[in-house]
C-alpha cells in the first residue's frame, strides 16, 4: 500500500505493464507458500507420531470446524464485491462489503480462538505431545495472517471513510483482495490436510 | 515549489517528512538506493573486520597443538560466529551492496521499485546483525554451529542459540523484503529497449539470487521458528523424547542451506563476468549460456540439499539420487567456466586489479568446485564429513570464488560509486598477497582433512603430525589479514585525492558507466534507449566491414544529452523505514526477556508503517 501514492506521482509505465505493488504482492504470495509448504510438511511428519494423547480424533469437532472454514470462504466472495463496487466508484457498497468480510474474518478467529480454548480444556497444549505443537503452530500461523488481512481490511474502510480510497486507487484494494484469498485458499489445504484425512492413531 | 503548500503537506505526516539531503541525518533517512548499497557496503566491511578477527583467533588456538588460548566453550562461539558473520553479514551484504548500487543503473531505472523498503531491508538487516552480536554481553554468543543443528540447538542451556534464532529471523525479514523489491525492479524498472536477453550477466544472476532468496528464505524461516518454539515455549518439533525428529530441523535448513550457497556465489559469478569482457576487450563468449546456466543452477540447487546429510543415514536411495544430483548441478557451473575461458581467449587482456581477482576466481572456485565434486560421492564424503576437508572446500568456493569475485568488484566499480580510483599498485600488492595467504591458509587444509583432522575441535595432541600444516594454515591466515590491511590502506588513500570524476576509466561495457562517476542522486538525466546488448560500447565502437573494431566519431551515437534535472519526480527521505526497522530487535529481546519488550516492539514497527503507508509525497 505505501507506495501506492507515489505509483501515482512517478511510475508511469513499467516493462511489464503490470503495477509494481501487484507483482511485488504475487511474489510475496509465492515465497508465502513455501512458509506454509514448510509448515504443513512438518505437520504430515509428525502425523500419527505423538506418543501420549489427547490424539486428533479425540478433539476435533468436524462439524463446527467445517462451519467457521464456510464462513472464512464466504468472506472471499465478499472481497470480491468489495473490489467489484470500488471498481465502480460505489463507496457505499465497497464499506458494506468490505466492512462484511472483516466480521467474517473476525468470525473465523474467533471461531478459532474457541477451538483452541476447547481443546486446551481437553488436555492438549502447544507442550503436550507433538499433535498439539505442529496443530497449534500451523494453525496459528494461518490465524496470525487472517488477523493481518483483518487489520488491512479495516484500514481499507477507515481510509475510504476519510476519502482517500477512491475508483483509482482501486488497485489497493485489489492487493489486499489477493492476499485474502491466498490466506483463504492455505485454509483449504490446512482444512484438508488437518481436520478431513483421517490419521491412524488410537482412540 | 511553493513553501505554504509544503507545509501543509508535511502536517499531514505523522513525522515531518526529513529534509536533510548531507549529514548523519540524510543517512539515516535515505531511500536512494546508491547510499543504501553504500550502507551496505560498509557495513559489510565492518563484519567483515570482526569475523576476519574472529578467524584469526581460531587460527592462533589451533597454531600449535594442545593449546588453551580459548576454552573449548569460547572456541564453540568463535567459530559459530565467524560463520554466521562471513555468511550474513559479510557476503550476502556486500553482494547486497553491488545489486542495489548497480541494478537499477544497469538497466536505466532511477532507483529500485519500493525503495524506502529497500531502507527498511537495509536497517533490519543491520539490526539483525547487532542484535546476534550483543549476545556475547547477554548471557553468551550462539554456539552450535552456523547450522544450528538440533537438538544440540534446542538443549545448549546458554541464551546463545536463541539469539541466533531470532538475529536470523530478523535477518531474514530484511532479505525477503528485499528479495521482492529488487526482483521487482529487474522485472519491471528496466528502460524502454532493455529487453531481458540485453541485461547485463551481473543484473541476470541479480534476478536469479532475489528469486533463491525468495523461496528459500521461508524454509529456514520455519525452521528458525520451530527451534525457537522448541527452546522458549516447550514445543517438540526436534525432541526425540517426545517421538520428534531431530533431522526435520537439517531438512529444512539445508532446503535453505544449499540454495543460500548459490545466493553466495551468483553474485561473484555475475560481478566476474562483467569484468571479464572489459579487461579481454571482448564480448562476453556465450552470453545466453552464460545465463541460462546461472538460471539452470537456481533451479537445481533446490535438488540437491541432502548431499550436506550423507552421514546421517538417509539410506542408499536418496543418498544415490542427491549424488548424482549434485554431480549434474556441477554441469552448468562448468559451462560458465569455459565461457570465461573463452571471453579470454584471444582477447587483448589488460591485467588490472579487478581482472587479477577475476582470474583469481576462476582459478580458485574450479579448486573448489572440483573437491566439492568429490563430496558428492558418497562413500568418499563418508571419509570427509565434518573433516577440514570440507572446511578446505567451502572456504575455497566462498574466499576463493565469492570474495574474490567481490574483492575483484569493489575495485572495478569504486571510480563509479566514489569518483575515485584505488591505487592500481596497492591493488596488485593485495590480490597477490591474499592469493599466497588465502592457499596458504585454506590448501593444507584440504591435507589436514584427509589425515583425519576433525572440524570444530577445540584442539588436537601432539602425537596426530598435524601440527606443521596447521602452523602453514596460521600463518596464512595472518597474510591474509595483511591483504585486507593494504586494501584498507588503499581505500583510505583514495579519500586522500580529488575526484577525478571520470565517467569511464575502465573503457567499459555497459549502462552504469552511460551517467557521470558518481551518477548524480536521479541517476540519469535522461532516461537512456537501448539498443542492443553492451549498450555503451555500442555508442562508443563500431565495427568496420572487415570486422575491425574504430572508435564511433564524438557525438556520433554517443549520449551527449545536456538535460539537467528538473522536473524529475524523486522519492523523498523518511524516517519511517528505520522507525519500523526498530521494532523488530525490539520484540526479539522481548521474546527473550520480557513480553512487554514483544508488545513494545509490535507497537512501534505498526505505528510506523501506519505513518508510512499515509506519508505525503515530498512533492
Amino acid at each position: 500500500m505505501a507506495a501506492i501514492e507515489h505509483a501515482a506521482v512517478t511510475e508511469h509505465r513499467t516493462s511489464t505493464g503490470l503495477p509494481n505493488m501487484k507483482l511485488a504482492m504475487w511474489l510475496f504470495l509465492a515465497s508465502d507458500c513455501l512458509l506454509f509448504g514448510a509448515l504443513i510438511s512438518s505437520y504430515v511428519l509428525y502425523r500419527g507420531a505423538s506418543i501420549v494423547g489427547p490424539y486428533p480424533n479425540d478433539v476435533f469437532d468436524i462439524p463446527y470446524t467445517s462451519v467457521s472454514s464456510f464462513v472464512l470462504l464466504a468472506s472471499s466472495l465478499t472481497m470480491v464485491l468489495a473490489l467489484s463496487a470500488i471498481q465502480r466508484g460505489d463507496q457505499g457498497r465497497f464499506r458494506v462489503w468490505v466492512l462484511a468480510t472483516a466480521l467474517l474474518g473476525m468470525t473465523f478467529v474467533g471461531g478459532q480462538v474457541y477451538e483452541f480454548t476447547t481443546f486446551h480444556d481437553e488436555g492438549l497444549s502447544l507442550t503436550t505431545n507433538l499433535f498439539g505443537t505442529t496443530f497449534y503452530v500451523l494453525t496459528g500461523f494461518h490465524g496470525t495472517h487472517v488477523a493481518v488481512g483483518i487489520l488491512m481490511l479495516l484500514t481499507l474502510l477507515s481510509l475510504s471513510l476519510a476519502g482517500r480510497i477512491t475508483r483509482e486507487r482501486a488497485e489497493t484494494v485489489e492487493l489486499v483482495g489477493l492476499y485474502w484469498h491466498f490466506v483463504d485458499i492455505v485454509w483449504i489445504v490446512i482444512f484438508t490436510v488437518v481436520y478431513l484425512i483421517p490419521t491412524g492413531n488410537p482412540g | 515549489m511553493a513553501s505554504v503548500s509544503v507545509l501543509a503537506e508535511r502536517s499531514r505526516g505523522l513525522l515531518a517528512r526529513p529534509t536533510a539531503t548531507t549529514g548523519f541525518w540524510s543517512w539515516i533517512t535515505t531511500v536512494d538506493h546508491k547510499k543504501i548499497g553504500i550502507l551496505y557496503g560498509v557495513t559489510a566491511m565492518f563484519f567483515a573486520l570482526v569475523g576476519g578477527t574472529e578467524a584469526l583467533l581460531i587460527r592462533l588456538q589451533l597454531a600449535q597443538p594442545d593449546q588453551n588460548l580459548l576454552s573449548p566453550s569460547a572456541y564453540n562461539e568463535l567459530f559459530t560466529m565467524h560463520g554466521i558473520t562471513m555468511v550474513f553479514f559479510v557476503v550476502m551484504p556486500l553482494s547486497a551492496a553491488f545489486f542495489n548500487y548497480l541494478i537499477p543503473l544497469m538497466i536505466g531505472a532511477r532507483d529500485v521499485a519500493f525503495p524506502r523498503l529497500n531502507a527498511f531491508s537495509y536497517w533490519a538487516f543491520l539490526l539483525g546483525g547487532i542484535f546476534i552480536y550483543s549476545s556475547w554481553f547477554l548471557g553468551g554468543a550462539p554456539n552450535g554451529g552456523w547450522f544450528g543443528y538440533a537438538p544440540n540447538a534446542v538443549v545448549d542451556p546458554t541464551r546463545g542459540m536463541t539469539f541466533y534464532a531470532i538475529g536470523l529471523l530478523i535477518a531474514g525479514i530484511a532479505s525477503t523484503v528485499s528479495a521482492v523489491n529488487l526482483a521487482v525492479t529487474v522485472i519491471n524498472m528496466r528502460a524502454p529497449g532493455m529487453t531481458l536477453f540485453r541485461m547485463p550477466v551481473f543484473v541476470w544472476m541479480g534476478l536469479v539470487v532475489q528469486l533463491l532468496l525468495a523461496f528459500s528464505l521461508p524454509i529456514i524461516t520455519v525452521g528458525l521458528v520451530e527451534l525457537l518454539f522448541d527452546r522458549r515455549f516447550g514445543t517438540h518439533f526436534f525432541d526425540p523424547s517426545a517421538g520428534g525428529d531431530p533431522l526435520l530441523w537439517q531438512h529444512l535448513f539445508w532446503l535453505f542451506g544449499h540454495p543460500e550457497v548459490y545466493i553466495l556465489i551468483l553474485p561473484a559469478m555475475g560481478i566476474v563476468s562483467e569484468i571479464l569482457p572489459v579487461f579481454a576487450r571482448k564480448p562476453l563468449f556465450g552470453y545466453q549460456f552464460v545465463v541460462f546456466s546461472g538460471i539452470a543452477i537456481g533451479f537445481i540447487g533446490f535438488g540437491v540439499w541432502a548431499h550436506h546429510m550423507f552421514a546421517v543415514g538417509l539410506g542408499p536411495v536418496a543418498n544415490t539420487a542427491f549424488g548424482i544430483s549434485t554431480m549434474i548441478i556441477a554441469v552448468p557451473t562448468g559451462v560458465k567456466i569455459f565461457n570465461w575461458l573463452g571471453t579470454l581467449w584471444n582477447g587483448d587482456i589488460r591485467f588490472t586489479t579487478p581482472m587479477l581477482f577475476s582470474i583469481g576466481f576462476i582459478a580458485m572456485f574450479v579448486i573448489g568446485g572440483l573437491s566439492g565434486v568429490t563430496h558428492a560421492v558418497v562413500p568418499s564424503d563418508y571419509q570427509q564429513t565434518d573433516t577440514y576437508y570440507i572446511v578446505a572446500h567451502f572456504h575455497y568456493v566462498l574466499f576463493g570464488g565469492a570474495m574474490f569475485g567481490l574483492l575483484g568488484g569493489l575495485y572495478y566499480w569504486w571510480p563509479k560509486v566514489f569518483g575515485r580510483m584505488l591505487n592500481e599498485r596497492w591493488g596488485k600488492v593485495q590480490f597477490w598477497t591474499i592469493l599466497v595467504g588465502f592457499n596458504l591458509a585454506f590448501g593444507p587444509m584440504h591435507v589436514l582433512g584427509l589425515q583425519g583432522m576433525p572440524r570444530r575441535i577445540q584442539s588436537y595432541p601432539e602425537s596426530l603430525g598435524l601440527t606443521f600444516w596447521n602452523l602453514v594454515s596460521t600463518i596464512g591466515a595472518f597474510i591474509i589479514a595483511l591483504g585486507v590491511l593494504v586494501f584498507l590502506v588503499n581505500a583510505v588513500r583514495s579519500f586522500r585525492q580529488p575526484r577525478e570524476m571520470v565517467a569511464d576509466p575502465w573503457d567499459a561495457r555497459t549502462l552504469e558507466w552511460a551517467t557521470s562517476s558518481p551518477p548524480p542522486d536521479h541517476n540519469f538525466d535522461e532516461i537512456p534507449v537501448v539498443h542492443g546488448l553492451d549498450e555503451v560500447w555500442h555508442r562508443k565502437y563500431a565495427e568496420t566491414e572487415g570486422g575491425r573494431v574504430v572508435p564511433v566519431p564524438a557525438g556520433g551515437s554517443g549520449e551527449s544529452e545536456h538535460g539537467d534535472a528538473h522536473g524529475i519526480h524523486l522519492p523523498g527521505p523518511s524516517y519511517y523505514p528505520f522507525v519500523a526497522s526498530l521494532g523488530l530487535p525490539l520484540a526479539g529481546y522481548g521474546l527473550i526477556f520480557n513480553w512487554w519488550l514483544v508488545a513494545a516492539g509490535l507497537v512501534v514497527t505498526l505505528t510506523a508503517l501506519y505513518g508510512w503507508v499515509l506519508e505525503p509525497s515530498a512533492e
